[in-house]
Protein backbone atom coordinates (compact mmCIF):
# COMPACT_ATOMS: atom_id res chain seq x y z
CA UNK A 1 0.00 0.00 0.00
CA UNK A 2 1.46 3.33 -1.08
CA UNK A 3 0.81 6.87 -0.01
CA UNK A 4 -2.15 8.33 -1.89
CA UNK A 5 -1.79 11.92 -0.71
CA UNK A 6 1.58 13.40 0.22
CA UNK A 7 1.71 17.04 1.27
CA UNK A 8 5.00 18.68 2.21
CA UNK A 9 5.47 22.16 3.55
CA UNK A 10 2.39 23.48 1.76
CA UNK A 11 1.84 27.25 1.88
CA UNK A 12 -0.88 29.53 0.52
CA UNK A 13 -0.71 33.28 0.98
CA UNK A 14 -3.37 35.79 -0.03
CA UNK A 15 -1.34 38.98 -0.05
CA UNK A 16 -0.15 39.46 3.52
CA UNK A 17 -2.56 36.88 4.87
CA UNK A 18 -1.32 33.33 5.27
CA UNK A 19 -4.27 30.93 4.83
CA UNK A 20 -2.19 27.74 4.89
CA UNK A 21 1.09 27.89 6.77
CA UNK A 22 3.66 25.15 6.07
CA UNK A 23 1.53 22.07 6.56
CA UNK A 24 2.65 18.50 5.90
CA UNK A 25 0.77 15.22 6.09
CA UNK A 26 0.36 11.92 4.27
CA UNK A 27 -2.66 9.74 3.69
CA UNK A 28 -2.00 6.03 2.94
CA UNK A 29 -4.06 4.25 0.30
CA UNK A 30 -7.42 2.96 1.50
CA UNK A 31 -7.49 5.05 4.66
CA UNK A 32 -10.15 7.51 5.79
CA UNK A 33 -8.54 10.79 6.79
CA UNK A 34 -10.41 13.52 8.67
CA UNK A 35 -9.22 17.09 8.25
CA UNK A 36 -10.63 19.07 11.15
CA UNK A 37 -10.51 22.71 12.09
CA UNK A 38 -12.61 25.73 13.06
CA UNK A 39 -14.13 28.04 10.46
CA UNK A 40 -11.51 29.85 8.42
CA UNK A 41 -8.70 27.51 9.53
CA UNK A 42 -7.62 26.71 5.98
CA UNK A 43 -9.44 23.43 5.28
CA UNK A 44 -11.18 24.41 2.06
CA UNK A 45 -8.12 26.28 0.80
CA UNK A 46 -6.10 23.10 1.28
CA UNK A 47 -8.68 21.00 -0.56
CA UNK A 48 -8.68 23.49 -3.43
CA UNK A 49 -4.92 23.12 -3.78
CA UNK A 50 -5.07 19.33 -3.58
CA UNK A 51 -7.72 19.27 -6.31
CA UNK A 52 -5.91 21.48 -8.88
CA UNK A 53 -8.20 24.51 -8.75
CA UNK A 54 -5.88 26.74 -6.73
CA UNK A 55 -2.12 27.12 -7.13
CA UNK A 56 -0.09 26.87 -3.89
CA UNK A 57 2.34 29.62 -2.92
CA UNK A 58 4.91 27.04 -1.88
CA UNK A 59 5.51 23.42 -0.92
CA UNK A 60 4.75 20.23 -2.79
CA UNK A 61 1.74 17.95 -3.26
CA UNK A 62 1.51 14.42 -4.67
CA UNK A 63 -1.92 13.00 -5.44
CA UNK A 64 -1.74 9.37 -6.53
CA UNK A 65 1.88 10.09 -7.39
CA UNK A 66 1.14 13.17 -9.52
CA UNK A 67 1.70 16.88 -9.02
CA UNK A 68 -1.57 18.92 -9.15
CA UNK A 69 0.18 22.00 -10.53
CA UNK A 70 1.80 20.17 -13.45
CA UNK A 71 0.03 16.87 -14.11
CA UNK A 72 -3.49 18.19 -13.73
CA UNK A 73 -5.20 15.63 -15.91
CA UNK A 74 -3.74 12.62 -14.10
CA UNK A 75 -4.57 14.17 -10.74
CA UNK A 76 -8.11 15.06 -11.80
CA UNK A 77 -8.70 11.55 -13.07
CA UNK A 78 -7.63 10.15 -9.70
CA UNK A 79 -10.19 11.81 -7.50
CA UNK A 80 -13.90 12.46 -7.07
CA UNK A 81 -15.06 15.39 -4.99
CA UNK A 82 -18.09 16.57 -3.08
CA UNK A 83 -17.69 20.30 -2.58
CA UNK A 84 -18.74 22.28 0.46
CA UNK A 85 -21.41 24.12 -1.52
CA UNK A 86 -23.62 22.63 -4.19
CA UNK A 87 -22.13 22.13 -7.65
CA UNK A 88 -25.01 20.65 -9.64
CA UNK A 89 -26.74 22.21 -12.61
CA UNK A 90 -30.24 22.88 -11.27
CA UNK A 91 -31.75 23.16 -14.73
CA UNK A 92 -30.76 19.60 -15.65
CA UNK A 93 -32.20 16.35 -14.35
CA UNK A 94 -30.27 14.14 -11.96
CA UNK A 95 -29.59 11.73 -14.78
CA UNK A 96 -28.34 14.50 -17.06
CA UNK A 97 -26.04 15.80 -14.34
CA UNK A 98 -24.62 12.32 -13.93
CA UNK A 99 -24.32 11.79 -17.66
CA UNK A 100 -22.51 15.08 -18.16
CA UNK A 101 -20.04 14.07 -15.46
CA UNK A 102 -19.53 10.67 -17.07
CA UNK A 103 -18.81 12.22 -20.46
CA UNK A 104 -16.37 14.75 -18.97
CA UNK A 105 -14.53 11.88 -17.27
CA UNK A 106 -14.53 9.74 -20.39
CA UNK A 107 -16.63 6.87 -19.01
CA UNK A 108 -17.76 4.81 -22.04
CA UNK A 109 -21.47 5.04 -22.82
CA UNK A 110 -22.67 1.54 -21.91
CA UNK A 111 -20.74 1.44 -18.65
CA UNK A 112 -21.81 5.00 -17.93
CA UNK A 113 -25.51 4.22 -18.17
CA UNK A 114 -25.12 1.09 -16.09
CA UNK A 115 -23.19 2.84 -13.35
CA UNK A 116 -25.52 5.85 -13.30
CA UNK A 117 -28.51 3.58 -12.74
CA UNK A 118 -26.71 1.65 -10.01
CA UNK A 119 -25.44 4.76 -8.23
CA UNK A 120 -28.70 6.74 -8.23
CA UNK A 121 -30.41 3.65 -6.84
CA UNK A 122 -27.73 3.36 -4.20
CA UNK A 123 -28.34 6.88 -2.91
CA UNK A 124 -32.08 6.32 -3.08
CA UNK A 125 -32.85 8.61 -6.00
CA UNK A 126 -33.71 5.98 -8.61
CA UNK A 127 -37.37 6.97 -8.71
CA UNK A 128 -36.61 10.67 -9.16
CA UNK A 129 -33.67 10.54 -11.55
CA UNK A 130 -35.66 12.14 -14.36
CA UNK A 131 -36.64 15.14 -12.22
CA UNK A 132 -34.92 18.49 -12.55
CA UNK A 133 -32.42 18.98 -9.75
CA UNK A 134 -34.04 22.29 -8.79
CA UNK A 135 -36.95 20.26 -7.48
CA UNK A 136 -34.67 18.35 -5.11
CA UNK A 137 -34.26 19.02 -1.39
CA UNK A 138 -30.84 19.85 0.05
CA UNK A 139 -30.34 16.29 1.25
CA UNK A 140 -31.23 14.81 -2.12
CA UNK A 141 -28.79 17.12 -3.88
CA UNK A 142 -26.07 16.06 -1.49
CA UNK A 143 -26.76 12.39 -2.13
CA UNK A 144 -26.69 12.99 -5.85
CA UNK A 145 -23.33 14.74 -5.53
CA UNK A 146 -21.90 11.78 -3.65
CA UNK A 147 -23.18 9.44 -6.35
CA UNK A 148 -21.74 11.67 -9.04
CA UNK A 149 -18.32 11.81 -7.37
CA UNK A 150 -18.15 8.01 -7.52
CA UNK A 151 -19.23 7.62 -11.14
CA UNK A 152 -15.74 7.46 -12.65
CA UNK A 153 -14.41 5.07 -9.96
CA UNK A 154 -11.93 7.49 -8.38
CA UNK A 155 -9.00 6.25 -6.26
CA UNK A 156 -9.44 9.16 -3.88
CA UNK A 157 -12.63 10.77 -2.64
CA UNK A 158 -12.52 14.35 -1.34
CA UNK A 159 -15.48 15.31 0.81
CA UNK A 160 -15.65 18.92 2.02
CA UNK A 161 -18.26 18.92 4.80
CA UNK A 162 -20.34 16.35 2.94
CA UNK A 163 -22.99 15.86 5.60
CA UNK A 164 -23.74 19.49 6.40
CA UNK A 165 -27.48 20.06 6.69
CA UNK A 166 -28.34 16.37 6.42
CA UNK A 167 -30.56 14.41 8.80
CA UNK A 168 -28.99 11.59 10.88
CA UNK A 169 -30.53 8.92 8.62
CA UNK A 170 -28.93 10.31 5.49
CA UNK A 171 -25.62 10.95 7.25
CA UNK A 172 -25.47 7.37 8.47
CA UNK A 173 -26.44 6.05 5.09
CA UNK A 174 -23.76 8.04 3.28
CA UNK A 175 -21.00 7.26 5.76
CA UNK A 176 -21.95 3.61 5.80
CA UNK A 177 -21.49 3.47 2.07
CA UNK A 178 -18.24 5.40 2.10
CA UNK A 179 -16.76 3.12 4.76
CA UNK A 180 -17.76 0.11 2.75
CA UNK A 181 -16.19 1.60 -0.35
CA UNK A 182 -12.96 2.27 1.50
CA UNK A 183 -12.86 -1.23 2.93
CA UNK A 184 -13.88 -3.20 -0.16
CA UNK A 185 -12.39 -1.18 -2.98
CA UNK A 186 -9.52 0.50 -1.19
CA UNK A 187 -10.73 4.02 -2.00
CA UNK A 188 -8.84 6.65 -0.04
CA UNK A 189 -11.11 9.21 1.62
CA UNK A 190 -10.13 12.74 2.63
CA UNK A 191 -12.90 14.65 4.38
CA UNK A 192 -13.56 17.74 6.45
CA UNK A 193 -16.39 18.07 8.94
CA UNK A 194 -17.57 20.04 11.94
CA UNK A 195 -19.27 16.97 13.42
CA UNK A 196 -16.62 15.53 15.72
CA UNK A 197 -18.64 12.42 16.54
CA UNK A 198 -18.67 11.67 12.82
CA UNK A 199 -14.91 12.05 12.55
CA UNK A 200 -14.43 9.91 15.65
CA UNK A 201 -16.54 7.14 14.19
CA UNK A 202 -15.25 6.92 10.63
CA UNK A 203 -11.72 8.36 10.45
CA UNK A 204 -8.62 6.18 10.73
CA UNK A 205 -6.56 9.31 11.22
CA UNK A 206 -7.32 12.95 11.79
CA UNK A 207 -5.33 16.17 11.49
CA UNK A 208 -6.43 19.30 13.32
CA UNK A 209 -5.67 22.56 11.53
CA UNK A 210 -5.97 25.99 13.12
CA UNK A 211 -4.84 29.38 11.80
CA UNK A 212 -3.39 27.59 8.79
CA UNK A 213 -1.17 25.28 10.85
CA UNK A 214 -1.58 21.64 11.77
CA UNK A 215 -1.72 21.49 15.58
CA UNK A 216 -2.25 17.74 15.99
CA UNK A 217 -2.21 14.64 13.84
CA UNK A 218 -2.97 11.07 14.94
CA UNK A 219 -5.80 8.56 15.25
CA UNK A 220 -8.90 9.90 17.04
CA UNK A 221 -8.19 7.52 19.96
CA UNK A 222 -4.64 8.78 20.45
CA UNK A 223 -5.83 12.36 20.26
CA UNK A 224 -8.36 11.79 23.03
CA UNK A 225 -5.73 10.02 25.11
CA UNK A 226 -3.16 12.74 24.66
CA UNK A 227 -5.54 15.55 25.58
CA UNK A 228 -7.13 13.41 28.34
CA UNK A 229 -10.58 14.07 26.89
CA UNK A 230 -13.53 11.72 26.73
CA UNK A 231 -14.75 12.79 23.30
CA UNK A 232 -13.09 14.03 20.14
CA UNK A 233 -15.12 17.22 20.44
CA UNK A 234 -13.53 18.00 23.82
CA UNK A 235 -10.12 17.13 22.43
CA UNK A 236 -10.77 19.45 19.49
CA UNK A 237 -11.70 22.32 21.78
CA UNK A 238 -8.72 21.61 24.02
CA UNK A 239 -6.50 21.95 20.97
CA UNK A 240 -8.12 24.93 19.27
CA UNK A 241 -9.51 26.94 22.20
CA UNK A 242 -12.96 28.26 23.02
CA UNK A 243 -12.87 31.45 20.98
CA UNK A 244 -15.64 31.57 18.43
CA UNK A 245 -14.22 32.09 14.96
CA UNK A 246 -17.15 33.59 13.15
CA UNK A 247 -15.82 37.15 13.40
CA UNK A 248 -12.37 36.12 12.45
CA UNK A 249 -13.57 34.03 9.57
CA UNK A 250 -15.50 36.97 8.23
CA UNK A 251 -12.49 39.19 8.51
CA UNK A 252 -10.54 36.52 6.71
CA UNK A 253 -13.11 36.43 3.96
CA UNK A 254 -12.94 40.18 3.66
CA UNK A 255 -9.19 40.02 3.42
CA UNK A 256 -9.42 37.35 0.77
CA UNK A 257 -11.88 39.47 -1.16
CA UNK A 258 -9.59 42.47 -0.92
CA UNK A 259 -6.71 40.31 -1.94
CA UNK A 260 -8.64 39.21 -4.98
CA UNK A 261 -9.60 42.77 -5.86
CA UNK A 262 -5.99 43.91 -5.60
CA UNK A 263 -4.62 41.12 -7.69
CA UNK A 264 -7.06 41.60 -10.51
CA UNK A 265 -9.86 39.22 -9.66
CA UNK A 266 -8.18 36.34 -7.89
CA UNK A 267 -6.40 34.82 -10.83
CA UNK A 268 -2.71 33.97 -10.81
CA UNK B 1 -14.38 16.79 -28.40
CA UNK B 2 -17.03 14.95 -26.42
CA UNK B 3 -16.64 17.49 -23.63
CA UNK B 4 -17.27 20.36 -26.05
CA UNK B 5 -20.34 18.57 -27.35
CA UNK B 6 -21.87 17.78 -23.95
CA UNK B 7 -21.30 21.31 -22.63
CA UNK B 8 -22.91 22.68 -25.77
CA UNK B 9 -25.88 20.38 -25.31
CA UNK B 10 -26.17 21.53 -21.71
CA UNK B 11 -26.58 25.14 -22.78
CA UNK B 12 -29.10 24.31 -25.48
CA UNK B 13 -31.15 22.30 -22.98
CA UNK B 14 -31.10 25.16 -20.51
CA UNK B 15 -32.25 27.52 -23.26
CA UNK B 16 -35.12 25.34 -24.44
CA UNK B 17 -36.22 24.75 -20.84
CA UNK B 18 -36.62 28.38 -19.90
CA UNK B 19 -39.38 29.90 -22.04
CA UNK B 20 -39.38 32.88 -19.66
CA UNK B 21 -35.87 33.72 -20.76
CA UNK B 22 -36.66 33.22 -24.46
CA UNK B 23 -39.66 35.52 -24.30
CA UNK B 24 -37.99 37.93 -21.89
CA UNK B 25 -35.04 38.57 -24.14
CA UNK B 26 -37.34 39.13 -27.13
CA UNK B 27 -38.82 42.20 -25.38
CA UNK B 28 -35.98 44.54 -26.11
CA UNK B 29 -35.54 43.78 -29.84
CA UNK B 30 -39.29 43.93 -30.44
CA UNK B 31 -39.46 47.27 -28.65
CA UNK B 32 -36.67 48.68 -30.81
CA UNK B 33 -38.14 47.19 -33.96
CA UNK B 34 -41.60 48.65 -33.37
CA UNK B 35 -40.60 52.00 -31.85
CA UNK B 36 -37.81 52.81 -34.30
CA UNK B 37 -39.03 50.81 -37.27
CA UNK B 38 -42.46 52.37 -37.39
CA UNK B 39 -41.45 55.67 -35.77
CA UNK B 40 -38.82 56.57 -38.34
CA UNK B 41 -40.34 54.77 -41.30
CA UNK B 42 -41.81 57.78 -43.10
CA UNK B 43 -38.87 60.04 -42.27
CA UNK B 44 -36.42 57.46 -43.67
CA UNK B 45 -38.49 57.03 -46.83
CA UNK B 46 -38.82 60.81 -47.35
CA UNK B 47 -35.07 61.18 -47.08
CA UNK B 48 -34.77 58.69 -49.91
CA UNK B 49 -33.50 55.77 -47.85
CA UNK B 50 -36.14 53.30 -48.99
CA UNK B 51 -37.71 50.80 -46.58
CA UNK B 52 -36.52 51.47 -43.04
CA UNK B 53 -37.72 48.08 -41.79
CA UNK B 54 -35.47 46.45 -44.38
CA UNK B 55 -32.58 48.61 -43.20
CA UNK B 56 -33.29 48.19 -39.50
CA UNK B 57 -34.09 44.47 -39.26
CA UNK B 58 -30.51 43.16 -39.69
CA UNK B 59 -29.50 45.61 -36.95
CA UNK B 60 -32.21 44.36 -34.60
CA UNK B 61 -31.29 40.73 -35.30
CA UNK B 62 -27.65 41.60 -34.55
CA UNK B 63 -28.77 43.27 -31.35
CA UNK B 64 -30.58 40.17 -30.14
CA UNK B 65 -27.51 38.06 -30.92
CA UNK B 66 -25.16 40.58 -29.30
CA UNK B 67 -27.02 40.67 -25.99
CA UNK B 68 -27.63 36.94 -25.78
CA UNK B 69 -24.07 36.06 -26.68
CA UNK B 70 -22.52 38.46 -24.15
CA UNK B 71 -24.96 37.19 -21.58
CA UNK B 72 -23.99 33.58 -22.22
CA UNK B 73 -20.38 34.43 -21.40
CA UNK B 74 -21.36 36.31 -18.28
CA UNK B 75 -23.25 33.22 -17.17
CA UNK B 76 -19.85 31.95 -16.01
CA UNK B 77 -20.39 34.19 -12.97
CA UNK B 78 -23.70 32.46 -12.30
CA UNK B 79 -22.12 29.06 -12.64
CA UNK B 80 -19.41 30.19 -10.29
CA UNK B 81 -21.95 31.37 -7.71
CA UNK B 82 -24.22 28.38 -8.06
CA UNK B 83 -21.27 26.04 -8.04
CA UNK B 84 -21.50 24.22 -11.36
CA UNK B 85 -18.29 25.84 -12.62
CA UNK B 86 -16.27 23.85 -10.06
CA UNK B 87 -17.62 20.59 -11.39
CA UNK B 88 -16.21 21.39 -14.83
CA UNK B 89 -12.93 22.80 -13.52
CA UNK B 90 -11.96 19.63 -11.62
CA UNK B 91 -12.84 17.36 -14.56
CA UNK B 92 -9.93 15.78 -16.48
CA UNK B 93 -10.64 17.94 -19.51
CA UNK B 94 -8.54 20.85 -20.71
CA UNK B 95 -9.85 24.32 -19.94
CA UNK B 96 -9.74 25.05 -23.66
CA UNK B 97 -12.30 22.32 -24.34
CA UNK B 98 -14.53 23.56 -21.53
CA UNK B 99 -14.44 27.16 -22.65
CA UNK B 100 -14.98 26.21 -26.31
CA UNK B 101 -17.98 24.13 -25.32
CA UNK B 102 -19.35 27.06 -23.39
CA UNK B 103 -18.71 29.63 -26.12
CA UNK B 104 -20.09 27.41 -28.86
CA UNK B 105 -23.19 26.59 -26.79
CA UNK B 106 -23.67 30.26 -25.97
CA UNK B 107 -23.26 31.22 -29.61
CA UNK B 108 -25.81 28.63 -30.75
CA UNK B 109 -28.31 29.86 -28.17
CA UNK B 110 -27.74 33.48 -29.25
CA UNK B 111 -28.19 32.45 -32.87
CA UNK B 112 -31.40 30.61 -32.11
CA UNK B 113 -32.64 33.78 -30.49
CA UNK B 114 -31.50 35.76 -33.55
CA UNK B 115 -33.51 33.48 -35.81
CA UNK B 116 -36.62 33.99 -33.68
CA UNK B 117 -36.12 37.76 -34.05
CA UNK B 118 -35.60 37.31 -37.80
CA UNK B 119 -39.00 35.66 -38.02
CA UNK B 120 -40.56 38.50 -36.04
CA UNK B 121 -38.91 41.03 -38.37
CA UNK B 122 -40.36 39.24 -41.38
CA UNK B 123 -43.79 39.44 -39.76
CA UNK B 124 -43.21 43.17 -39.26
CA UNK B 125 -42.52 43.60 -42.97
CA UNK B 126 -38.84 42.73 -43.43
CA UNK B 127 -38.13 41.37 -46.92
CA UNK B 128 -35.02 39.41 -47.89
CA UNK B 129 -34.08 40.07 -51.53
CA UNK B 130 -32.86 36.62 -52.50
CA UNK B 131 -33.51 33.59 -50.35
CA UNK B 132 -30.40 32.05 -51.92
CA UNK B 133 -28.23 34.30 -49.74
CA UNK B 134 -29.82 33.09 -46.52
CA UNK B 135 -26.87 30.76 -45.77
CA UNK B 136 -24.55 33.78 -45.93
CA UNK B 137 -26.81 35.60 -43.47
CA UNK B 138 -26.62 32.59 -41.16
CA UNK B 139 -22.82 32.62 -41.39
CA UNK B 140 -22.71 36.25 -40.29
CA UNK B 141 -25.18 35.63 -37.49
CA UNK B 142 -23.03 32.76 -36.23
CA UNK B 143 -19.82 34.81 -36.42
CA UNK B 144 -21.41 37.71 -34.51
CA UNK B 145 -22.64 35.24 -31.90
CA UNK B 146 -19.21 33.63 -31.47
CA UNK B 147 -17.41 36.95 -31.36
CA UNK B 148 -19.56 38.30 -28.55
CA UNK B 149 -19.67 35.00 -26.69
CA UNK B 150 -15.88 35.44 -26.59
CA UNK B 151 -16.19 38.98 -25.18
CA UNK B 152 -18.76 37.80 -22.64
CA UNK B 153 -16.42 34.99 -21.62
CA UNK B 154 -13.64 37.47 -20.89
CA UNK B 155 -15.92 39.39 -18.52
CA UNK B 156 -17.43 36.26 -17.03
CA UNK B 157 -13.93 34.97 -16.25
CA UNK B 158 -12.57 38.19 -14.79
CA UNK B 159 -15.53 39.40 -12.73
CA UNK B 160 -16.25 37.76 -9.38
CA UNK B 161 -19.86 38.86 -9.02
CA UNK B 162 -22.70 40.51 -10.92
CA UNK B 163 -22.05 44.02 -9.61
CA UNK B 164 -20.04 44.98 -12.66
CA UNK B 165 -22.76 43.77 -15.01
CA UNK B 166 -24.66 47.07 -15.49
CA UNK B 167 -21.32 48.74 -16.14
CA UNK B 168 -20.59 46.39 -19.01
CA UNK B 169 -24.08 46.67 -20.47
CA UNK B 170 -24.28 50.47 -20.28
CA UNK B 171 -20.72 51.41 -21.11
CA UNK B 172 -19.75 48.69 -23.55
CA UNK B 173 -22.61 46.70 -25.01
CA UNK B 174 -25.09 49.54 -25.50
CA UNK B 175 -22.50 51.79 -27.23
CA UNK B 176 -21.40 48.83 -29.37
CA UNK B 177 -25.00 48.39 -30.45
CA UNK B 178 -25.83 52.07 -31.04
CA UNK B 179 -22.63 52.85 -32.93
CA UNK B 180 -22.60 49.82 -35.17
CA UNK B 181 -24.76 51.13 -37.96
CA UNK B 182 -27.57 48.92 -36.69
CA UNK B 183 -30.11 51.76 -36.60
CA UNK B 184 -28.52 54.38 -38.85
CA UNK B 185 -25.92 54.35 -41.59
CA UNK B 186 -22.49 55.92 -41.35
CA UNK B 187 -23.20 58.36 -44.22
CA UNK B 188 -23.31 61.98 -43.12
CA UNK B 189 -22.11 61.30 -39.58
CA UNK B 190 -19.43 63.53 -38.01
CA UNK B 191 -15.92 62.25 -38.76
CA UNK B 192 -15.27 61.13 -35.17
CA UNK B 193 -18.41 59.02 -35.09
CA UNK B 194 -17.62 57.54 -38.48
CA UNK B 195 -14.27 56.47 -37.10
CA UNK B 196 -16.03 55.00 -34.07
CA UNK B 197 -18.24 52.94 -36.35
CA UNK B 198 -15.20 51.83 -38.31
CA UNK B 199 -13.52 50.57 -35.13
CA UNK B 200 -16.60 48.76 -33.83
CA UNK B 201 -16.48 45.02 -34.53
CA UNK B 202 -20.26 44.80 -34.67
CA UNK B 203 -20.34 47.29 -37.58
CA UNK B 204 -18.88 44.65 -39.87
CA UNK B 205 -21.25 41.99 -38.60
CA UNK B 206 -24.29 44.22 -39.10
CA UNK B 207 -23.07 45.28 -42.55
CA UNK B 208 -22.40 41.69 -43.53
CA UNK B 209 -25.83 40.57 -42.38
CA UNK B 210 -27.53 43.54 -44.04
CA UNK B 211 -25.56 43.00 -47.23
CA UNK B 212 -26.46 39.32 -47.26
CA UNK B 213 -30.15 40.23 -47.02
CA UNK B 214 -30.15 43.20 -49.44
CA UNK B 215 -26.97 42.63 -51.52
CA UNK B 216 -25.82 46.17 -50.65
CA UNK B 217 -22.66 46.22 -48.53
CA UNK B 218 -21.22 49.42 -47.07
CA UNK B 219 -17.77 47.95 -46.48
CA UNK B 220 -17.89 45.10 -48.98
CA UNK B 221 -18.55 41.39 -48.42
CA UNK B 222 -14.88 40.41 -48.35
CA UNK B 223 -13.95 43.11 -45.82
CA UNK B 224 -16.88 42.19 -43.57
CA UNK B 225 -16.13 38.50 -43.70
CA UNK B 226 -12.40 38.86 -43.13
CA UNK B 227 -12.69 41.40 -40.31
CA UNK B 228 -15.39 39.47 -38.45
CA UNK B 229 -13.63 36.12 -38.88
CA UNK B 230 -10.28 37.44 -37.65
CA UNK B 231 -11.86 39.25 -34.70
CA UNK B 232 -13.88 36.18 -33.79
CA UNK B 233 -10.79 33.97 -33.81
CA UNK B 234 -8.94 36.58 -31.77
CA UNK B 235 -11.69 36.88 -29.15
CA UNK B 236 -12.15 33.15 -28.85
CA UNK B 237 -8.45 33.06 -28.04
CA UNK B 238 -8.66 35.87 -25.49
CA UNK B 239 -11.78 34.37 -23.91
CA UNK B 240 -10.04 31.00 -23.60
CA UNK B 241 -6.98 32.61 -22.09
CA UNK B 242 -8.92 34.39 -19.34
CA UNK B 243 -11.08 31.36 -18.66
CA UNK B 244 -8.06 29.09 -18.34
CA UNK B 245 -6.67 31.37 -15.65
CA UNK B 246 -9.71 31.08 -13.38
CA UNK B 247 -8.87 29.86 -9.89
CA UNK B 248 -11.43 29.12 -7.23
Amino acid sequence: MGEMIVVQDLVKNYGEFCAVNHISFTVPEGKIFGFLGPNGAGKTTTIKMLTTVLDPTGGSIRINGHDPTREQKQVRRSFGIVFQDPSLDDELTAQENMDLHGVLYGVPRVERHKRIDALVDLVGLGERKKDLVKQYSGGMKRRLEVARALLHKPRILFLDEPTIGLDPQTRNHIWGYIQQLSKEEGVTVFFTTHYMDEADRVANDVAVIDHGKIVAQSSPGELKERTKCATLEDAFIALTGHAIREEEANATDRMRMMGRAWRGGGRR
Amino acid sequence: MKAIYILCVRQLKRYVRSPARIIGSLGQPILFLVALGFGFRSMFAKAGGGSYINFLSPGIISMAILFNAVFSGIEIIWDRQFGFLKETLVAPVSRIEIVFGRMLGGALVAMAQGIVVLVICVIAGFRIEKTAVLPLAIVFMFLIALLFAGIGTVFGSVLQDMQGFPLIINFLIMPIFFFSGAIFSADGLPKALQLGLRLNPLSYGVDGLRGACSSVFAYGLATDLIVVTILTAFLLGIGSYFFSRIQL
